[in-house]
Protein backbone atom coordinates (compact mmCIF):
# COMPACT_ATOMS: atom_id res chain seq x y z
CA UNK A 1 0.00 0.00 0.00
CA UNK A 2 1.72 3.16 -1.11
CA UNK A 3 1.33 6.71 -0.11
CA UNK A 4 -1.73 8.14 -1.82
CA UNK A 5 -1.05 10.53 -4.61
CA UNK A 6 -2.41 13.69 -3.16
CA UNK A 7 -1.68 17.30 -3.82
CA UNK A 8 1.85 16.49 -2.67
CA UNK A 9 4.42 18.94 -3.91
CA UNK A 10 7.36 17.61 -1.96
CA UNK A 11 9.62 15.02 -3.57
CA UNK A 12 10.01 11.51 -2.22
CA UNK A 13 12.96 11.38 0.14
CA UNK A 14 12.87 7.82 1.35
CA UNK A 15 11.28 4.96 -0.46
CA UNK A 16 10.83 1.43 0.78
CA UNK A 17 9.94 -1.42 -1.53
CA UNK A 18 8.98 -4.91 -0.45
CA UNK A 19 11.31 -4.82 2.47
CA UNK A 20 11.75 -7.61 5.00
CA UNK A 21 13.84 -7.70 8.13
CA UNK A 22 14.95 -10.81 9.99
CA UNK A 23 16.87 -11.22 13.15
CA UNK A 24 18.14 -14.77 13.11
CA UNK A 25 15.24 -17.07 12.29
CA UNK A 26 12.75 -14.45 13.42
CA UNK A 27 11.08 -12.34 10.79
CA UNK A 28 10.33 -8.94 12.27
CA UNK A 29 9.20 -6.97 9.26
CA UNK A 30 7.75 -8.30 6.03
CA UNK A 31 6.41 -7.02 2.75
CA UNK A 32 6.82 -3.36 3.59
CA UNK A 33 6.52 -0.64 0.99
CA UNK A 34 6.07 3.07 1.54
CA UNK A 35 7.17 6.48 0.37
CA UNK A 36 8.25 9.20 2.74
CA UNK A 37 8.17 12.74 1.46
CA UNK A 38 10.76 15.40 2.12
CA UNK A 39 9.92 18.14 4.58
CA UNK A 40 7.00 16.19 5.95
CA UNK A 41 6.51 14.47 9.25
CA UNK A 42 5.62 10.82 8.96
CA UNK A 43 4.39 9.09 12.10
CA UNK A 44 4.64 5.36 12.65
CA UNK A 45 2.09 3.98 15.08
CA UNK A 46 1.18 0.49 16.23
CA UNK A 47 1.19 -1.76 19.27
CA UNK A 48 4.41 -2.67 21.10
CA UNK A 49 6.48 -5.23 19.30
CA UNK A 50 5.02 -4.51 15.87
CA UNK A 51 8.42 -3.55 14.48
CA UNK A 52 8.10 0.24 14.47
CA UNK A 53 11.49 0.93 16.03
CA UNK A 54 13.17 -1.75 13.95
CA UNK A 55 11.75 -0.16 10.84
CA UNK A 56 13.11 3.22 11.87
CA UNK A 57 16.56 1.81 12.51
CA UNK A 58 16.74 0.42 9.00
CA UNK A 59 17.05 3.94 7.61
CA UNK A 60 20.43 4.61 9.22
CA UNK A 61 21.49 0.97 9.60
CA UNK A 62 22.14 1.49 13.30
CA UNK A 63 20.90 -2.04 14.03
CA UNK A 64 24.07 -3.34 12.40
CA UNK A 65 26.03 -2.15 15.42
CA UNK A 66 24.37 -4.60 17.78
CA UNK A 67 23.66 -7.72 15.81
CA UNK A 68 23.75 -9.59 12.56
CA UNK A 69 20.50 -8.94 10.80
CA UNK A 70 19.15 -9.61 7.37
CA UNK A 71 17.47 -6.88 5.40
CA UNK A 72 15.99 -7.64 2.02
CA UNK A 73 14.10 -5.52 -0.46
CA UNK A 74 14.90 -1.91 -1.27
CA UNK A 75 15.35 1.15 0.89
CA UNK A 76 16.35 4.21 -1.05
CA UNK A 77 17.35 7.69 -0.07
CA UNK A 78 17.05 10.14 -2.95
CA UNK A 79 16.79 7.15 -5.24
CA UNK A 80 19.97 5.43 -4.06
CA UNK A 81 19.77 2.09 -2.30
CA UNK A 82 21.23 2.49 1.17
CA UNK A 83 22.11 -1.19 1.57
CA UNK A 84 23.53 -1.96 -1.83
CA UNK A 85 23.96 1.38 -3.54
CA UNK A 86 27.58 1.77 -2.53
CA UNK A 87 26.69 4.24 0.16
CA UNK A 88 29.21 4.65 2.96
CA UNK A 89 27.42 3.82 6.20
CA UNK A 90 29.20 6.62 8.06
CA UNK A 91 28.02 9.14 5.49
CA UNK A 92 24.53 7.65 5.61
CA UNK A 93 24.36 8.17 9.35
CA UNK A 94 25.47 11.75 8.99
CA UNK A 95 22.66 12.35 6.50
CA UNK A 96 20.10 10.40 8.51
CA UNK A 97 20.24 11.55 12.13
CA UNK A 98 18.55 9.82 15.02
CA UNK A 99 16.97 10.80 18.31
CA UNK A 100 16.47 7.93 20.72
CA UNK A 101 13.74 6.97 23.14
CA UNK A 102 15.68 7.84 26.25
CA UNK A 103 17.72 11.05 26.16
CA UNK A 104 21.32 9.86 25.80
CA UNK A 105 23.65 12.84 26.02
CA UNK A 106 27.34 11.99 26.34
CA UNK A 107 28.82 12.51 29.81
CA UNK A 108 30.50 15.63 28.49
CA UNK A 109 29.73 19.33 28.54
CA UNK A 110 26.75 20.77 26.66
CA UNK A 111 29.12 22.30 24.13
CA UNK A 112 31.09 19.08 23.61
CA UNK A 113 27.88 17.13 23.05
CA UNK A 114 26.87 19.34 20.14
CA UNK A 115 30.41 19.65 18.81
CA UNK A 116 30.90 15.87 18.85
CA UNK A 117 29.50 15.24 15.38
CA UNK A 118 31.25 18.11 13.59
CA UNK A 119 34.54 17.11 15.25
CA UNK A 120 34.13 13.58 13.86
CA UNK A 121 34.14 15.10 10.42
CA UNK A 122 37.26 17.08 11.08
CA UNK A 123 35.94 20.51 12.02
CA UNK A 124 38.63 21.90 14.28
CA UNK A 125 38.49 25.65 13.90
CA UNK A 126 37.14 27.11 17.13
CA UNK A 127 35.07 29.84 15.55
CA UNK A 128 33.46 27.51 13.04
CA UNK A 129 32.63 25.07 15.83
CA UNK A 130 31.21 27.84 18.01
CA UNK A 131 29.00 28.86 15.12
CA UNK A 132 27.77 25.32 14.46
CA UNK A 133 27.06 24.73 18.15
CA UNK A 134 25.11 27.96 18.54
CA UNK A 135 23.17 27.35 15.34
CA UNK A 136 22.24 23.79 16.32
CA UNK A 137 21.21 24.81 19.83
CA UNK A 138 19.07 27.62 18.40
CA UNK A 139 17.37 25.23 15.99
CA UNK A 140 16.66 22.92 18.91
CA UNK A 141 15.15 25.85 20.86
CA UNK A 142 17.70 25.38 23.61
CA UNK A 143 20.16 28.21 23.09
CA UNK A 144 18.55 30.74 25.41
CA UNK A 145 18.40 28.23 28.24
CA UNK A 146 22.00 27.07 28.03
CA UNK A 147 24.05 29.84 26.42
CA UNK A 148 25.55 30.84 29.77
CA UNK A 149 26.48 27.31 30.81
CA UNK A 150 27.81 25.64 27.70
CA UNK A 151 30.77 24.29 29.66
CA UNK A 152 28.59 22.57 32.24
CA UNK A 153 27.91 18.86 32.12
CA UNK A 154 24.87 17.78 30.14
CA UNK A 155 23.84 15.41 32.93
CA UNK A 156 22.77 18.38 35.04
CA UNK A 157 19.97 19.24 32.61
CA UNK A 158 16.34 18.22 32.89
CA UNK A 159 15.10 15.30 30.82
CA UNK A 160 13.37 17.58 28.32
CA UNK A 161 16.48 19.71 27.93
CA UNK A 162 18.60 16.62 27.48
CA UNK A 163 16.33 15.41 24.71
CA UNK A 164 16.49 18.78 22.96
CA UNK A 165 20.27 18.65 23.38
CA UNK A 166 20.24 15.28 21.63
CA UNK A 167 18.23 16.87 18.84
CA UNK A 168 20.75 19.71 18.64
CA UNK A 169 23.56 17.17 18.58
CA UNK A 170 21.90 15.39 15.66
CA UNK A 171 21.28 18.68 13.84
CA UNK A 172 24.89 19.78 14.18
CA UNK A 173 26.03 17.48 11.37
CA UNK A 174 23.40 18.96 9.08
CA UNK A 175 21.28 15.86 8.41
CA UNK A 176 18.62 15.59 5.71
CA UNK A 177 16.44 13.14 7.61
CA UNK A 178 15.72 12.96 11.33
CA UNK A 179 14.53 9.66 12.80
CA UNK A 180 12.81 9.97 16.16
CA UNK A 181 12.16 6.84 18.17
CA UNK A 182 9.46 7.72 20.71
CA UNK A 183 11.37 10.87 21.62
CA UNK A 184 8.89 11.98 24.28
CA UNK A 185 8.18 8.73 26.05
CA UNK A 186 10.40 9.67 28.98
CA UNK A 187 9.24 13.29 29.18
CA UNK A 188 6.53 15.19 31.03
CA UNK A 189 3.72 16.97 29.11
CA UNK A 190 5.43 20.38 29.09
CA UNK A 191 8.70 19.03 27.78
CA UNK A 192 6.72 16.95 25.29
CA UNK A 193 4.90 19.96 23.89
CA UNK A 194 8.22 21.76 23.45
CA UNK A 195 9.56 18.85 21.42
CA UNK A 196 6.37 18.77 19.37
CA UNK A 197 6.66 22.49 18.60
CA UNK A 198 10.23 21.85 17.60
CA UNK A 199 9.22 19.07 15.22
CA UNK A 200 6.85 21.44 13.45
CA UNK A 201 9.65 23.97 12.99
CA UNK A 202 12.25 21.43 11.93
CA UNK A 203 10.14 19.99 9.14
CA UNK A 204 10.64 23.23 7.23
CA UNK A 205 14.03 21.89 6.26
CA UNK A 206 14.08 18.22 7.24
CA UNK A 207 12.35 14.94 6.56
CA UNK A 208 11.12 13.58 9.87
CA UNK A 209 10.03 10.05 10.69
CA UNK A 210 8.71 9.62 14.19
CA UNK A 211 7.70 6.47 16.02
CA UNK A 212 5.16 7.14 18.73
CA UNK A 213 2.86 5.31 21.09
CA UNK A 214 0.90 8.44 21.65
CA UNK A 215 -2.04 8.70 19.26
CA UNK A 216 -2.64 12.37 20.03
CA UNK A 217 0.99 13.10 19.34
CA UNK A 218 0.80 11.45 15.94
CA UNK A 219 -2.34 13.46 15.18
CA UNK A 220 -0.76 16.72 16.34
CA UNK A 221 2.64 16.60 14.69
CA UNK A 222 2.47 14.44 11.60
CA UNK A 223 1.38 14.92 8.02
CA UNK A 224 1.28 11.21 7.26
CA UNK A 225 0.58 8.31 9.55
CA UNK A 226 1.46 4.68 8.99
CA UNK A 227 -0.15 1.96 11.08
CA UNK A 228 1.95 -1.16 11.69
CA UNK A 229 0.71 -4.45 13.00
CA UNK A 230 2.76 -7.61 13.50
CA UNK A 231 5.57 -6.43 11.27
CA UNK A 232 3.35 -5.36 8.41
CA UNK A 233 2.10 -2.04 7.19
CA UNK A 234 -1.66 -2.09 7.55
CA UNK A 235 -2.45 1.36 6.26
CA UNK A 236 -0.75 4.62 5.46
CA UNK A 237 -2.44 7.84 4.59
CA UNK A 238 -2.64 11.50 5.37
CA UNK A 239 -2.81 11.79 9.13
CA UNK A 240 -6.19 13.52 9.16
CA UNK A 241 -7.65 10.73 7.06
CA UNK A 242 -6.17 7.98 9.20
CA UNK A 243 -7.71 9.61 12.24
CA UNK A 244 -11.10 10.42 10.70
CA UNK A 245 -11.83 7.98 7.91
CA UNK A 246 -9.42 5.05 7.95
CA UNK A 247 -9.99 2.50 5.23
CA UNK A 248 -9.11 -0.56 7.24
CA UNK A 249 -11.22 -1.64 10.18
CA UNK A 250 -8.15 -2.68 12.17
CA UNK A 251 -6.74 0.83 11.97
CA UNK A 252 -9.93 2.28 13.28
CA UNK A 253 -10.05 -0.26 16.10
CA UNK A 254 -6.51 0.56 17.12
CA UNK A 255 -6.95 4.32 16.99
CA UNK A 256 -10.14 4.24 18.97
CA UNK A 257 -8.50 2.05 21.56
CA UNK A 258 -10.48 -1.11 20.95
CA UNK A 259 -7.32 -3.17 20.82
CA UNK A 260 -3.63 -2.73 21.20
CA UNK B 1 -11.57 -2.23 51.56
CA UNK B 2 -12.99 -5.00 49.47
CA UNK B 3 -13.82 -7.93 51.73
CA UNK B 4 -12.50 -10.45 49.25
CA UNK B 5 -9.14 -8.77 48.83
CA UNK B 6 -6.29 -10.70 50.42
CA UNK B 7 -4.47 -8.97 53.25
CA UNK B 8 -0.81 -8.41 52.53
CA UNK B 9 1.03 -8.33 55.80
CA UNK B 10 4.71 -8.85 56.28
CA UNK B 11 5.25 -11.97 58.32
CA UNK B 12 6.97 -11.66 61.70
CA UNK B 13 9.73 -14.04 60.74
CA UNK B 14 10.71 -12.09 57.65
CA UNK B 15 11.22 -9.03 59.85
CA UNK B 16 13.32 -10.97 62.33
CA UNK B 17 15.42 -12.57 59.59
CA UNK B 18 15.98 -9.14 58.07
CA UNK B 19 17.24 -7.74 61.39
CA UNK B 20 19.35 -10.81 62.04
CA UNK B 21 21.04 -10.67 58.65
CA UNK B 22 21.78 -7.02 59.10
CA UNK B 23 23.43 -7.77 62.43
CA UNK B 24 25.47 -10.65 61.04
CA UNK B 25 26.72 -8.61 58.08
CA UNK B 26 27.62 -5.76 60.40
CA UNK B 27 29.57 -8.11 62.64
CA UNK B 28 31.48 -9.56 59.70
CA UNK B 29 32.36 -6.12 58.38
CA UNK B 30 33.37 -4.90 61.81
CA UNK B 31 35.60 -7.93 62.43
CA UNK B 32 37.28 -7.42 59.11
CA UNK B 33 37.96 -3.76 59.73
CA UNK B 34 39.22 -4.51 63.24
CA UNK B 35 41.68 -7.10 61.94
CA UNK B 36 42.87 -4.69 59.30
CA UNK B 37 43.40 -1.90 61.83
CA UNK B 38 45.27 -4.23 64.19
CA UNK B 39 47.43 -5.46 61.34
CA UNK B 40 48.34 -2.06 59.93
CA UNK B 41 48.67 -0.69 63.46
CA UNK B 42 51.15 -3.39 64.46
CA UNK B 43 53.29 -2.77 61.39
CA UNK B 44 53.29 0.96 61.83
CA UNK B 45 53.97 0.70 65.57
CA UNK B 46 57.04 -1.44 65.03
CA UNK B 47 58.25 0.54 62.08
CA UNK B 48 57.62 4.00 63.45
CA UNK B 49 60.76 4.26 65.69
CA UNK B 50 62.93 3.31 62.73
CA UNK B 51 61.34 5.76 60.31
CA UNK B 52 63.44 8.89 60.04
CA UNK B 53 65.03 10.89 57.31
CA UNK B 54 68.30 8.97 57.61
CA UNK B 55 66.61 5.60 57.11
CA UNK B 56 64.86 6.85 53.98
CA UNK B 57 67.85 8.63 52.47
CA UNK B 58 70.84 6.48 53.37
CA UNK B 59 72.34 3.65 51.36
CA UNK B 60 72.01 0.20 52.96
CA UNK B 61 74.84 -1.32 54.96
CA UNK B 62 76.00 -4.86 54.40
CA UNK B 63 77.50 -5.68 57.78
CA UNK B 64 76.87 -2.80 60.15
CA UNK B 65 73.74 -1.45 61.74
CA UNK B 66 72.18 1.88 60.71
CA UNK B 67 71.76 1.35 56.95
CA UNK B 68 68.98 2.95 54.93
CA UNK B 69 66.67 1.89 52.13
CA UNK B 70 67.10 4.71 49.62
CA UNK B 71 67.89 2.57 46.53
CA UNK B 72 65.17 0.07 47.38
CA UNK B 73 62.56 2.83 47.43
CA UNK B 74 63.81 4.02 44.06
CA UNK B 75 63.90 0.51 42.58
CA UNK B 76 60.38 -0.28 43.77
CA UNK B 77 58.94 2.81 42.10
CA UNK B 78 61.12 2.46 39.00
CA UNK B 79 60.11 -1.17 38.48
CA UNK B 80 56.41 -0.45 38.96
CA UNK B 81 56.58 2.36 36.40
CA UNK B 82 58.56 0.30 33.90
CA UNK B 83 56.34 -2.76 34.22
CA UNK B 84 53.20 -0.63 33.87
CA UNK B 85 54.77 1.06 30.87
CA UNK B 86 54.96 -2.35 29.22
CA UNK B 87 51.71 -3.86 30.47
CA UNK B 88 49.45 -0.84 30.06
CA UNK B 89 49.59 -0.64 26.24
CA UNK B 90 49.38 -4.43 25.91
CA UNK B 91 46.58 -4.81 28.45
CA UNK B 92 44.60 -1.86 27.11
CA UNK B 93 44.96 -3.11 23.57
CA UNK B 94 43.95 -6.65 24.46
CA UNK B 95 41.01 -5.41 26.55
CA UNK B 96 39.77 -3.16 23.76
CA UNK B 97 40.11 -5.99 21.28
CA UNK B 98 38.15 -8.38 23.46
CA UNK B 99 35.39 -5.92 24.27
CA UNK B 100 34.92 -4.38 20.86
CA UNK B 101 36.49 -6.34 18.05
CA UNK B 102 36.53 -10.03 18.90
CA UNK B 103 33.40 -11.88 17.89
CA UNK B 104 31.42 -13.78 20.48
CA UNK B 105 32.81 -17.06 19.20
CA UNK B 106 35.06 -19.82 20.43
CA UNK B 107 38.25 -17.85 19.82
CA UNK B 108 37.18 -15.18 22.29
CA UNK B 109 36.27 -17.76 24.92
CA UNK B 110 39.64 -19.41 24.49
CA UNK B 111 41.45 -16.08 24.72
CA UNK B 112 39.53 -15.23 27.86
CA UNK B 113 40.41 -18.61 29.35
CA UNK B 114 44.09 -17.99 28.65
CA UNK B 115 43.98 -14.58 30.26
CA UNK B 116 42.15 -15.85 33.31
CA UNK B 117 44.65 -18.68 33.66
CA UNK B 118 47.52 -16.24 33.40
CA UNK B 119 45.83 -14.07 36.04
CA UNK B 120 45.53 -17.04 38.35
CA UNK B 121 49.08 -18.29 37.83
CA UNK B 122 51.02 -18.19 41.12
CA UNK B 123 53.66 -15.50 40.97
CA UNK B 124 56.40 -18.00 41.82
CA UNK B 125 55.65 -19.76 38.54
CA UNK B 126 55.97 -16.49 36.66
CA UNK B 127 59.17 -15.86 38.63
CA UNK B 128 60.78 -19.09 37.50
CA UNK B 129 59.58 -18.50 33.95
CA UNK B 130 61.17 -15.06 34.03
CA UNK B 131 64.38 -16.45 35.41
CA UNK B 132 64.64 -19.15 32.78
CA UNK B 133 63.73 -16.89 29.86
CA UNK B 134 65.11 -13.45 30.67
CA UNK B 135 67.81 -14.11 33.25
CA UNK B 136 69.29 -17.23 31.71
CA UNK B 137 68.22 -17.75 28.09
CA UNK B 138 68.44 -14.08 27.14
CA UNK B 139 71.50 -13.71 29.31
CA UNK B 140 70.24 -10.58 31.00
CA UNK B 141 71.09 -11.90 34.50
CA UNK B 142 69.43 -10.38 37.55
CA UNK B 143 68.50 -6.97 36.25
CA UNK B 144 65.87 -4.26 36.15
CA UNK B 145 64.84 -5.28 32.64
CA UNK B 146 64.38 -8.95 33.59
CA UNK B 147 62.31 -7.85 36.57
CA UNK B 148 60.20 -5.31 34.69
CA UNK B 149 59.30 -7.75 31.92
CA UNK B 150 58.36 -10.55 34.29
CA UNK B 151 56.39 -8.16 36.46
CA UNK B 152 54.55 -7.07 33.32
CA UNK B 153 53.36 -10.66 32.89
CA UNK B 154 51.73 -10.34 36.29
CA UNK B 155 50.02 -7.07 35.34
CA UNK B 156 48.83 -7.75 31.81
CA UNK B 157 45.93 -10.14 32.55
CA UNK B 158 44.54 -7.85 35.24
CA UNK B 159 44.68 -4.73 33.08
CA UNK B 160 43.20 -6.65 30.15
CA UNK B 161 40.29 -7.91 32.18
CA UNK B 162 39.61 -4.56 33.84
CA UNK B 163 39.67 -2.80 30.47
CA UNK B 164 37.32 -5.33 28.93
CA UNK B 165 34.85 -5.23 31.82
CA UNK B 166 34.89 -1.42 31.99
CA UNK B 167 34.28 -1.13 28.26
CA UNK B 168 31.45 -3.66 28.32
CA UNK B 169 29.82 -1.57 31.05
CA UNK B 170 29.53 1.47 28.76
CA UNK B 171 25.77 1.98 28.16
CA UNK B 172 24.60 0.88 24.74
CA UNK B 173 22.69 4.15 24.35
CA UNK B 174 25.94 6.12 24.34
CA UNK B 175 27.54 3.92 21.71
CA UNK B 176 24.38 4.15 19.60
CA UNK B 177 24.41 7.92 19.89
CA UNK B 178 27.98 7.96 18.67
CA UNK B 179 27.36 5.62 15.75
CA UNK B 180 24.18 7.53 14.97
CA UNK B 181 26.23 10.66 14.36
CA UNK B 182 28.41 8.87 11.86
CA UNK B 183 31.27 7.86 14.14
CA UNK B 184 33.36 4.87 13.15
CA UNK B 185 34.04 2.06 15.57
CA UNK B 186 37.45 3.42 16.46
CA UNK B 187 36.08 6.94 16.99
CA UNK B 188 33.34 5.53 19.21
CA UNK B 189 35.88 3.63 21.30
CA UNK B 190 38.32 6.51 21.62
CA UNK B 191 35.88 9.37 22.11
CA UNK B 192 32.97 7.80 23.95
CA UNK B 193 33.72 4.38 25.39
CA UNK B 194 37.22 4.87 26.78
CA UNK B 195 36.49 8.19 28.51
CA UNK B 196 33.43 6.60 30.09
CA UNK B 197 35.41 3.55 31.17
CA UNK B 198 38.37 5.62 32.40
CA UNK B 199 37.56 5.55 36.11
CA UNK B 200 37.15 1.78 36.09
CA UNK B 201 40.38 1.28 34.19
CA UNK B 202 42.19 3.71 36.45
CA UNK B 203 41.05 1.89 39.56
CA UNK B 204 42.25 -1.39 38.09
CA UNK B 205 45.54 0.21 37.17
CA UNK B 206 46.17 1.32 40.73
CA UNK B 207 45.31 -2.07 42.15
CA UNK B 208 47.79 -3.51 39.67
CA UNK B 209 50.42 -0.99 40.67
CA UNK B 210 49.87 -1.87 44.32
CA UNK B 211 50.24 -5.56 43.62
CA UNK B 212 53.39 -5.00 41.57
CA UNK B 213 54.76 -2.76 44.31
CA UNK B 214 54.33 -5.50 46.91
CA UNK B 215 55.45 -8.38 44.71
CA UNK B 216 58.50 -10.23 45.96
CA UNK B 217 58.79 -13.75 44.52
CA UNK B 218 59.03 -12.56 40.92
CA UNK B 219 61.68 -9.98 41.70
CA UNK B 220 63.83 -12.20 43.89
CA UNK B 221 64.35 -14.44 40.88
CA UNK B 222 64.59 -11.79 38.17
CA UNK B 223 65.73 -8.45 39.59
CA UNK B 224 67.92 -9.91 42.27
CA UNK B 225 68.72 -9.14 45.87
CA UNK B 226 71.31 -6.46 45.28
CA UNK B 227 70.86 -2.78 44.76
CA UNK B 228 73.17 -0.62 42.69
CA UNK B 229 75.70 1.42 44.64
CA UNK B 230 74.92 4.44 42.46
CA UNK B 231 71.91 6.56 43.07
CA UNK B 232 69.69 7.07 41.18
CA UNK B 233 70.67 4.31 38.80
CA UNK B 234 68.37 4.26 35.78
CA UNK B 235 70.29 1.57 33.93
CA UNK B 236 68.15 -1.40 32.93
CA UNK B 237 71.02 -3.86 33.16
CA UNK B 238 71.85 -3.55 36.87
CA UNK B 239 70.21 -5.61 39.60
CA UNK B 240 67.34 -3.81 41.30
CA UNK B 241 66.37 -4.97 44.74
CA UNK B 242 62.98 -3.59 45.79
CA UNK B 243 61.49 -2.88 49.20
CA UNK B 244 59.61 -6.15 49.48
CA UNK B 245 62.61 -8.15 48.33
CA UNK B 246 64.78 -6.26 50.80
CA UNK B 247 62.30 -7.03 53.56
CA UNK B 248 62.52 -10.71 52.78
CA UNK B 249 66.26 -10.71 52.25
CA UNK B 250 67.37 -9.00 55.44
CA UNK B 251 65.21 -11.22 57.60
CA UNK B 252 66.04 -14.53 55.95
CA UNK B 253 69.60 -14.26 54.87
CA UNK B 254 70.87 -11.05 56.37
CA UNK B 255 73.99 -10.64 58.40
CA UNK B 256 72.81 -7.27 59.67
CA UNK B 257 72.62 -6.77 63.42
CA UNK B 258 69.58 -4.49 63.00
CA UNK B 259 67.72 -6.69 60.48
CA UNK B 260 64.56 -6.67 62.59
CA UNK B 261 64.42 -2.88 62.73
CA UNK B 262 65.16 -2.52 59.04
CA UNK B 263 62.44 -5.04 58.19
CA UNK B 264 59.94 -3.22 60.42
CA UNK B 265 60.81 0.14 58.89
CA UNK B 266 60.64 -1.22 55.35
CA UNK B 267 57.24 -2.78 55.99
CA UNK B 268 55.97 0.51 57.41
CA UNK B 269 57.20 2.44 54.38
CA UNK B 270 55.44 -0.01 52.05
CA UNK B 271 52.18 0.24 53.94
CA UNK B 272 52.35 4.04 53.89
CA UNK B 273 53.08 4.13 50.15
CA UNK B 274 50.15 1.83 49.41
CA UNK B 275 47.81 3.89 51.59
CA UNK B 276 48.89 7.04 49.80
CA UNK B 277 48.43 5.39 46.44
CA UNK B 278 44.88 4.32 47.26
CA UNK B 279 44.01 7.73 48.63
CA UNK B 280 45.36 9.35 45.49
CA UNK B 281 43.16 7.16 43.33
CA UNK B 282 40.09 8.13 45.29
CA UNK B 283 40.87 11.78 44.65
CA UNK B 284 41.57 11.35 40.95
CA UNK B 285 38.50 9.17 40.55
CA UNK B 286 36.30 11.74 42.20
CA UNK B 287 37.77 14.50 40.04
CA UNK B 288 37.07 12.54 36.85
CA UNK B 289 33.54 11.70 37.94
CA UNK B 290 32.78 15.31 38.73
CA UNK B 291 34.08 16.40 35.36
CA UNK B 292 32.30 13.84 33.22
CA UNK B 293 29.06 12.73 34.85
Amino acid sequence: MLTPTLPETKPIKLSVRDMAFSYGPKKILDGLSMDIHAERVTAIIGPSGCGKSTFLKCFNRIHEVAADVDVSGDIQIDGVDIYRGGIDVVDLRRRVGMVFQKPNPFPKSIYENVAFGPRLFGVKDRETLDGIVEDALRKAALWDEVKDRLKESASGMSGGQQQRLCIARALAVNPEVLLMDEPCSALDPIATSKIEDLISELKESLTIVIVTHNMQQAARVSDYTAFFWLGRLVEMDLTERIFTTPKVQMTEDYITGRFG
Amino acid sequence: MNAAAPVFRRSRTSKIVDRLMRGVLWAIALTFVAVLILFVGAILKQGWPVLNLGFLTKMPETLDAGGGIKPQIFNSIYLVILSLGISLPVGLGAGIYMAAYAGQGRALRFLRLCIETLAATPSIVLALFGMIVFVQAMGWSFSIRSGALTLALLNIPVITRVTEVSLLAVPRELKEASYGLGATKLQTILKVALPYAATGILTGLVLTAGRAFGESAILVFTAGTNASAHFPDFRLTVPGETLSVHLWYVTSDGTLPDAREIAAGTAAVMILVLLTLNLLVRLVDRAIRRRTR
